[in-house]
């Protein structure tokens, strides 16, 4: 999930007696499953919390190009690079795609931006790990870009318009990067040296657990995850989208021929699902905090990239001006 | 030199160039001073490492010594590179970013739109559908020298900081060579002359519009790239782009 613990502003939820006859309005309307569009009236909380939500979306989409570019100069061969780039690319796009949306809200993106920067915008927590060999580029493919599927598929049906619509084109491109991540990993296993195949494996260890935590912590912890779910900007808990995501993945994990991290995986008959251990939360708030591997280092390099792009900005502000006047003159 | 010898060692020059200066770009990967910039930076960097990927595969069929697209890119030394010098510099502020892709665009997109009518099909193919791309770039890269150029008095400064620091590798566009002579006189890349002329037009042009002076006329030229004499720069590009092949020497696969 590229949102976690998304502030609400909520203590408890609002029984439909409580709320003013604009938010029972409102309230009945997304539990109609009609979509909320830009002009109708919301409540403020609502408006707060996915302006909170698609910004922290998009804040992931651009960090998230930190730790890819980190091997697009070294991919190993033309056709890897080539898809690493158009991956990149996406990436880029999507982060536009939705500070445009996030735009439609009344919020500014060059505020949110200097939000990400001051350290008082999250984005998502799995780029605070640095990815340390080639294989990482399969495995973020495989488990980041496959956990934020399940969470964006579920997004599509959010009660925000021009979110879900975002989210339907995110989502097609998302999926093709998955399987392009698996492929790697795919082809390290089946025709890799026996370095290459450890490659695969350290990053499954590395990977696995940072990708569970993107899902955000138990539900029970959150009085956030109640009032999203009720205004449906969240379709489904978290505990329900890592059990989905951690039931999908095992099987496509033992066809690589590889372990996760997790001596208490296993195939539960009763329930159909996979049980799994508990993750280490400690970790999740820490990273969350500010101290996970490369917190600092990914905030300071987009900040450095925005603060030294300045002039550029100006300039290009000021030459469009001049134009302006000239075409005026003319 | 045969014909054949002339092409092989012309595709090379063609391919390495788009890879380094592809490979340069990428280095931007989420540094660009705008998100918009971030996008179009791996357009065009996308574009020309895809235009090497076919320049190498046809080099690879006419040598036809084993190596296949990636051998090439991925296996050969600094001094069997071929790519302009002006591809190889470093990124430094967007000025000189822009710069550089500049005066390599003017040279590439008359280049390609030449080769786009060459004699030899194969070339003509892969040129037509380049061309296409390198049209975009230009008009991009144009209008980023214009608005550094006449935007502020620190954009100004920088840009004409760029140009400086650039023109020393602007001769190698236009001076033609042996091979360049041979693959003009097959009807298959561009008369010399004219290529010079067109390039020298356009950028005056451009330069002029920005309000930026060009070089000096009789500048001295650092030259060599396309004979496998390079600066500095290249031997650390390419210890960073083919580090897995050169770790993983046995790998088949990746």
């Amino acid at each position: 999930m590229y949102a976690q613990l998304v502030e609400t502003g909520a203590k408890r939820l609002k029984t439909l007696e409580e709320m003013s006859p604009e938010e029972r309005a409102f309230q009945e309307k997304v539990d109609a499953e009609i979509k909320i569009e830009a002009k109708n009236w919301m409540p403020e909380g609502y408006r707060k919390t996915l302006v909170r939500q698609i910004s922290q979306h998009a804040h992931s989409e651009v960090v998230g190009m930190l730790p890819e570019g980190n091997w697009v100069t070294r991919a190993p061969t033309l056709k890897r690079k080539l898809q690493l780039m158009a991956k990149i690319q996406d990436e880029a796009g999507h982060g536009l795609y939705l500070y445009s949306a996030m735009e439609t809200l009344g919020a500014d993106r060059d505020e949110e931006i200097e939000k990400l920067h001051q350290g008082k915008a999250k984005y998502s927590s799995i780029f605070n790990y640095p990815t340390l060999n080639w294989a990482d580029m399969g495995a973020v493919g495989w488990l980041v870009d496959g956990a934020a599927i399940v969470n964006q598929v579920v997004l599509q049906r959010t009660s925000y318009g021009p979110y879900s619509r975002a989210m339907v084109r995110i989502c097609k491109e998302e999926s093709f990067h998955q399987r392009q991540g698996y492929q790697i990993l795919l082809d390290l296993m089946r025709g890799g040296t026996d370095e290459q195949k450890a490659m695969v494996q350290d990053a499954i260890n590395r990977l696995w657990w940072p990708s569970l935590m993107m899902f955000g912590p138990h539900d029970d912890e959150s009085p956030n995850s109640q009032q999203s779910l009720a205004w449906k900007i969240k379709r489904k808990s978290n505990d329900e989208l890592r059990q989905m995501f951690i039931d999908q993945t095992v099987p496509q994990l033992e066809f690589l021929g590889c372990t996760a991290p997790d001596p208490d995986l296993k195939w539960n008959e009763e329930t159909g699902h996979y049980d799994f251990g508990e993750i280490n939360w400690q970790e999740f708030y820490d990273v969350l905090k500010g101290n996970g591997p490369c917190n600092r280092e990914r905030i300071r390099t987009r900040k450095k990239a925005i603060d030294e792009g300045a002039w550029v900005r100006e300039a290009a502000v000021a030459y469009a001006k001049k134009q302006k006047q000239r075409t005026a003159a003319a | 030199m045969t014909q054949t010898e002339a092409l092989k060692e012309y595709l090379l020059r063609l391919a390495d160039s788009d890879m380094i200066l592809g490979q340069r770009l990428c280095e931007l990967c989420g540094k660009a001073p705008a998100l918009e910039e971030e996008m179009a930076l791996m357009n065009v960097a996308l574009d020309l490492v895809g235009q090497a990927r076919n320049w190498y595969e046809y080099a690879a069929e006419l040598i036809d010594d084993g190596r296949d697209a990636d051998k090439l890119a991925y296996r050969r030394d600094a001094h069997d590179y071929r790519n302009l010098l002006m591809t190889e510099q470093p990124n430094e502020d967007y000025a000189v970013t822009m710069g550089r892709q500049f005066f390599f665009d003017a040279w590439h997109y008359f280049t390609l739109k030449s080769l786009a009518g060459a004699s030899d099909e194969r070339v003509a193919g892969i040129a037509a559908k380049a061309l296409k791309e390198a049209t975009y770039h230009l008009r991009r890269s144009s209008e980023w020298v214009k608005r550094l150029g006449d935007g502020t008095e620190e954009s100004h400064r920088r840009m004409q900081d760029a140009v400086d620091i650039l023109w020393r590798f602007t001769g190698e566009l236009i001076t033609p060579d042996e091979t360049d002579q041979l693959i003009a006189k097959a009807g298959i890349g561009p008369d010399p002359e004219q290529l010079k002329a067109d390039w020298q037009g356009l950028v005056t042009e451009v330069l002029t519009q920005a309000t930026l002076t060009p070089g000096a006329e009789d500048a001295w030229m650092y030259m060599g790239g396309k004979h496998g004499e390079h600066t500095e720069h290249l031997g650390f590009i390419l210890a960073e782009m083919q580090f897995l092949q050169r770790a993983y020497p046995d790998a088949t696969t990746w």
